[in-house]
């Protein structure tokens, strides 16, 4: 068992291998055998995972599962898992096989198609446990590659624009990143993050220069730390993705195949908040103390403008999209609250918006695949004709909006229970956007499938089949699962972020003395 | 004592020997008619020359009161050379053969270039450096213009020759001033005058000498005849500019900032800082408006050489150490390229044009394939090799101080992923179109998978080359 992580991570690489190595022909028993194995590995992944969620202590709070393996120039080969990186897998393990089956009409390029998924399942489980900071780039950069191909070949028509800027906007946030860790590597003289062995102090307990330094005539309060910070932000929040570089994400999800947009929302932009928690609060504690002012408010911003956005979008991919960067608004809010409350409540957001937004897409696809048009003047009327979507779209409506019972609902009233505690006027202003939220997503709601079914293209439309329903199923119960019995995660996530939050605050402590002193010798 | 330094500049020697019994042997048999076989003797000797150097005890050795240095880096520097000279001659022979392009001059040509190269990492003295320089320099603007009935290929070489003659004279201008000032040409002497109080005139000296490698870099602003010599030139002499040449160039630059000028490192830092950022930059920006894929990687080569003079900018022994490896990463894409690219024709015309590759991936999955790797490892996106070789410069120039040039190069090695990325989009995303026929001649092909692969598997060790390019490293900076 000393290899159930790589294990987890390669299993669908080796998939992937086997389908590149063994699979000829593209007829269609070649397609089917193709979506089979690819079916097949991701489920066994699932499986191979579920040993990671039950062998997981979660009363411990260090690393767990740590792998250690010399590589080059210094960096190892490091892996292990947390309690906030463990459901970021289980999320990813979870969804991997309902995206395969719900490609199954897919008919361009099967193979490639499959291998492009096997491939981006390994490398964003790779990011969820990789515990050295070159590692990490690795597989985070490399999801760039499958996620590339998935836009430009199976996009939609502008899906040539839509994959550069998808790929331009997150690598130029990504270098920087680079850079940044190079720095790291400088200072600390190493580039393990956390669970090194003995001799060697983890990024993680590393303390990274915080004096004020001057550059380009600024004064850098918080020193070293802040421009690391701003580096890594940067990255993250391209990849989040967080108002004002958000553009990106709308132009890749409306262009994306469904399959491509579910894992973008449901997984890829987790990355995003999932580095801020790996990262940017242990490393870099005082500068996200002197910039969580500008996240909040940064992250209220794109709660109350997205969702204004979203209201008069036409497209309904895009519509989502929007709502999923409202959503993301609150994720950050939450994680730069840093207490308790807001980082549970970040991290069930994103959680809960993975089953969610994920379902959502399908939705789209499922009447995208009958009509082949997103546009919502297209539709109307549908429940007359498809009850059971009706019903599935219904309650993932409510969801996004974030209705107790639901999974949605938890997130966001923990995001912001937390941000209320530290900034009143930010948790003002972002509470109305769970009004906003309720706004499109009810309007868009009314618009696809409330009404009469007026529209002649409609009236031969058919329900959904028995595989769309077994997609939608397992979706369905986390949600509610996830909603009446939050504790199902939380237990798992708390004490790992108890233990973040102690750290964070005493760096912080420890910092307060040093300012004052400089303000008084001044 | 004639007879130990004989020893060491033995493998040269050989291959002297061997090019002229070549040239003379040729000449008296099939002249021509013998060329073919004679390209997979120099090859052989190439690949047979790079085991024994190879596998050389590492040691330190001089010749000739320390003109000719054989140490670790040299080492190193020459195995590059060989190997990439012999894979680019090996790739060439059926292509020039169809094109009736293959004298049997080509393969002792780019014998005696070789035995410039070695000469120049080997260099301990500015004579023999500009003895090196000018045997590979002069081998090379011949094969420039091999192709003698064509317009653009007489032009290449007239360009590059004239332009070379330019950079020559800047150099040995600078030569002159450093032996005026320094009293001596030899590395060992210009070191000592070349310390904490450096006269102003030596100074100088090393200005235009520097100027003189960045034109045999490619560096800006001295690319200027970059494009044009890879467009003109026949394809397999390209390939040929686009490896050895650069290794071996970049390997002297080293070797004269460091065992000459080693002293007064923060002189010169500025000065290849500056030439690498306007590198990448001006690469990075020129290569986006290219459809010819030749002047393409010409300009992808001047950005790639502005990344090797980052790693040299730093200064140090790590420095060098990440010029020797992102060398050695660039020079293995590029084989993987260019075999790509002398595989490009249609009706048996050769095709430049990166519009050709519309929709490929349809038509030859496998290439498509190879080439969606080296493209994305050019661009140096992770876990592909070209990644590592951008991770160490960056490491070294970070390490050096140099926090801003490792940030100007990430963002121009953004800019450069675009027109790598149109690449692929060509041939994935385009629109399906007659383009390229021919079947792949199998030794093309096998260069272009087998490069794709060192580019993927790579990342588990990097193929051993860290600690080998570390130990070269060791004995040029210490």
């Amino acid at each position: 068992m000393g290899n159930l992580l790589s294990l987890t991570t390669f299993f669908p690489l080796l998939g992937a291998i086997i389908l590149a190595l063994f699979l000829r022909g593209n007829d269609e028993a070649a397609q089917s055998n193709a979506k089979w194995v690819a079916l097949a590995t991701t489920a066994a992944t699932f499986i191979i995972s579920l040993f990671i969620l039950f062998g997981f202590d979660a009363s411990d709070t260090g690393f767990q599962f740590v792998e250690d393996r010399e590589w080059l120039l210094g960096m190892n080969y490091r892996m292990g898992v947390d309690g906030i990186s463990v459901l970021f897998i289980m999320l990813t393990t979870f969804l991997m096989p309902l995206v395969i089956a719900s490609c199954w009409h897919v008919s361009h390029r099967v193979k490639e198609y499959m291998i492009a998924f096997l491939l981006l399942e390994t490398l964003m489980l790779g990011v969820f446990m990789a515990l050295d900071l070159i590692l990490f780039y690795l597989f985070f950069e490399a999801g760039l590659i499958p996620m590339f191909l998935i836009i430009g070949i199976w996009g939609g028509k502008n899906r040539i624009y839509a994959s550069f800027k998808f790929f331009l906007y997150t690598f130029l946030g990504s270098v920087l990143m680079l850079v940044a860790m190079v720095g790291m590597f400088t200072e600390a003289g190493t580039t393990c993050i956390a669970a090194c062995g003995p001799d060697i102090v983890g990024l993680m307990d590393f303390t990274f220069a915080s004096e004020t330094f001057p550059l380009l005539g600024f004064q850098v309060v918080g020193g070293m730390q802040t421009l690391l910070w701003l580096a890594f932000f940067a990255s993250f929040a391209v990849k989040m993705p967080m108002w004002p570089v958000h553009t990106w994400l709308p132009d890749a999800h409306v262009q994306a195949p469904t399959a491509g947009s579910v894992v973008l929302a449901a997984i890829l932009l987790k990355m995003g908040g999932y580095g801020f928690l790996r990262f940017s609060l242990p490393m870099f504690p005082v500068a996200s103390d002197i910039l969580a002012p500008l996240v909040l408010w940064m992250s209220a911003i794109a709660i109350v403008y997205t969702s204004l956005v979203a209201l008069v979008q036409e497209d309904m991919k895009k519509l989502i999209a929007y709502s999923s960067v409202a959503h993301m608004g609150y994720v950050t809010m939450g994680i730069f609250a840093m207490n308790q409350q807001g980082i549970d409540g970040a991290i069930f957001q994103m959680i809960s918006h993975g089953f969610v937004s994920g379902a959502l897409f399908l939705c789209v696809g499922v009447i995208y695949d009958r009509m082949h048009t997103r546009d919502i003047d297209a539709y109307g009327g549908l429940v007359n004709r498809m009850p059971a979507y009706a019903l599935i779209f219904m309650l993932f409506t409510m969801a996004n909006v974030g209705l107790p019972g639901t999974s949605g609902f938890v997130g966001e009233f923990l995001t912001l229970m937390g941000i209320f505690q530290v900034n009143t006027w930010v948790a003002l202003v972002a509470t109305s956007g769970v009004i906003l939220s309720a706004a499109y997503a009810l309007w868009l709601y009314r618009r696809v499938v409330m009404g009469d079914l007026i529209k002649e293209s409609l009236k031969s439309i058919t329900d959904m089949t028995g595989r769309e329903r077994a997609i939608f199923a397992p979706l369905v119960v986390m949600t509610i699962l996830l909603g009446v019995y939050p504790s199902l995660a939380t237990d798992i996530i708390g004490p790992s972020v108890e233990n973040l939050i102690t750290g964070v605050e005493t760096a912080q402590a420890a910092y307060e003395p040093a300012t004052l002193i400089a303000e008084a010798t001044e | 004592m004639i007879s130990a330094d004989i020893q060491v500049v033995l493998p040269e020697l050989l291959l002297s020997v061997f090019a002229m019994i070549a040239l003379i042997g040729a000449v008296y048999t099939g002249k021509d008619g013998v060329a073919g076989l004679l390209v997979w003797i120099t090859a052989a000797v190439f690949v047979a020359l790079a085991l024994w150097i190879g596998y050389a005890p590492a040691e330190t050795r001089v010749a000739f009161d320390g003109s000719f240095v054989d140490d670790g880096f040299a080492r190193f520097s020459k195995v590059v050379i060989l190997l990439s000279a012999a894979a680019v001659l090996v790739m060439s022979k059926e292509y020039m053969e169809r094109r009736d392009l293959l004298r049997f001059e080509y393969p002792v040509l780019v014998s005696l270039s070789v035995v410039g190269m070695m000469v120049m990492v080997s260099a301990g003295d500015l004579i023999v450096l500009y003895m090196g320089l000018e045997l590979q320099s002069l081998a090379l603007y011949v094969m420039a213009s091999l192709r003698r009935d064509s317009i653009k290929s007489t032009e290449a070489g007239l360009k590059y020759f004239v332009l070379g003659a330019l950079s020559s004279g800047l150099l040995l201008y600078g030569a002159s001033l450093t032996y005026g000032f320094a009293g001596t040409t030899l590395f060992s002497g210009i070191i000592d005058a070349a310390s904490d109080d450096v006269p102003l005139g030596l100074l100088f000296g090393l200005v235009f000498m520097s100027a003189g490698f960045a034109f045999k870099v490619s560096a800006a602003p001295f690319h200027m005849w970059t494009p044009d010599v890879y467009e003109g030139s026949p394809t397999p002499i390209t390939a040929f500019f686009a490896t050895a040449p650069k290794m071996a160039a970049m390997g002297l630059f080293a070797r004269v900032m460091h065992d000459a000028f080693g002293g007064v490192v923060g002189d010169w830092q500025q000065i290849v800082a500056f030439l690498a950022v306007v590198s990448m930059f001006l690469g990075a920006i020129a290569a986006i408006g290219q459809r010819n894929i030749k002047r393409l990687m010409a300009y992808s080569s001047i950005t790639h050489m502005g990344f090797a003079l980052m790693g040299l900018a730093a200064g140090t022994a790590f420095g060098v150490q990440a010029m020797l490896v992102y060398m050695t990463i660039y020079v293995a894409m590029n084989i993987g390229t260019f075999a790509f690219i002398l595989s490009m024709e249609k009706d048996g015309r050769p095709v430049t044009d990166i519009d050709a590759l519309q929709m490929y991936s349809a038509k030859e999955p496998l290439k498509a394939v190879a080439l969606l790797v080296l493209m994305f490892s050019l661009a140096g996106v992770p876990p592909l090799v070209g990644f590592f070789g951008k991770f160490y410069v960056l490491r070294a120039a970070y390490d050096a101080g140099l926090g801003w040039l490792a940030v100007a190069g990430v963002i121009a090695s953004v800019i450069a992923a675009f027109y790598y990325l149109r690449i692929v989009y060509y041939m994935y995303f385009g629109e399906e179109r007659e383009a390229l026929d021919g079947a792949t001649n199998p030794v093309l092909w096998g260069f272009l998978v087998a490069s794709a692969f060192v580019m993927t598997f790579g990342v588990i060790n990097l193929f051993g080359i860290e600690p080998l390019a570390a130990a070269a490293a060791q004995t040029l900076v210490n």
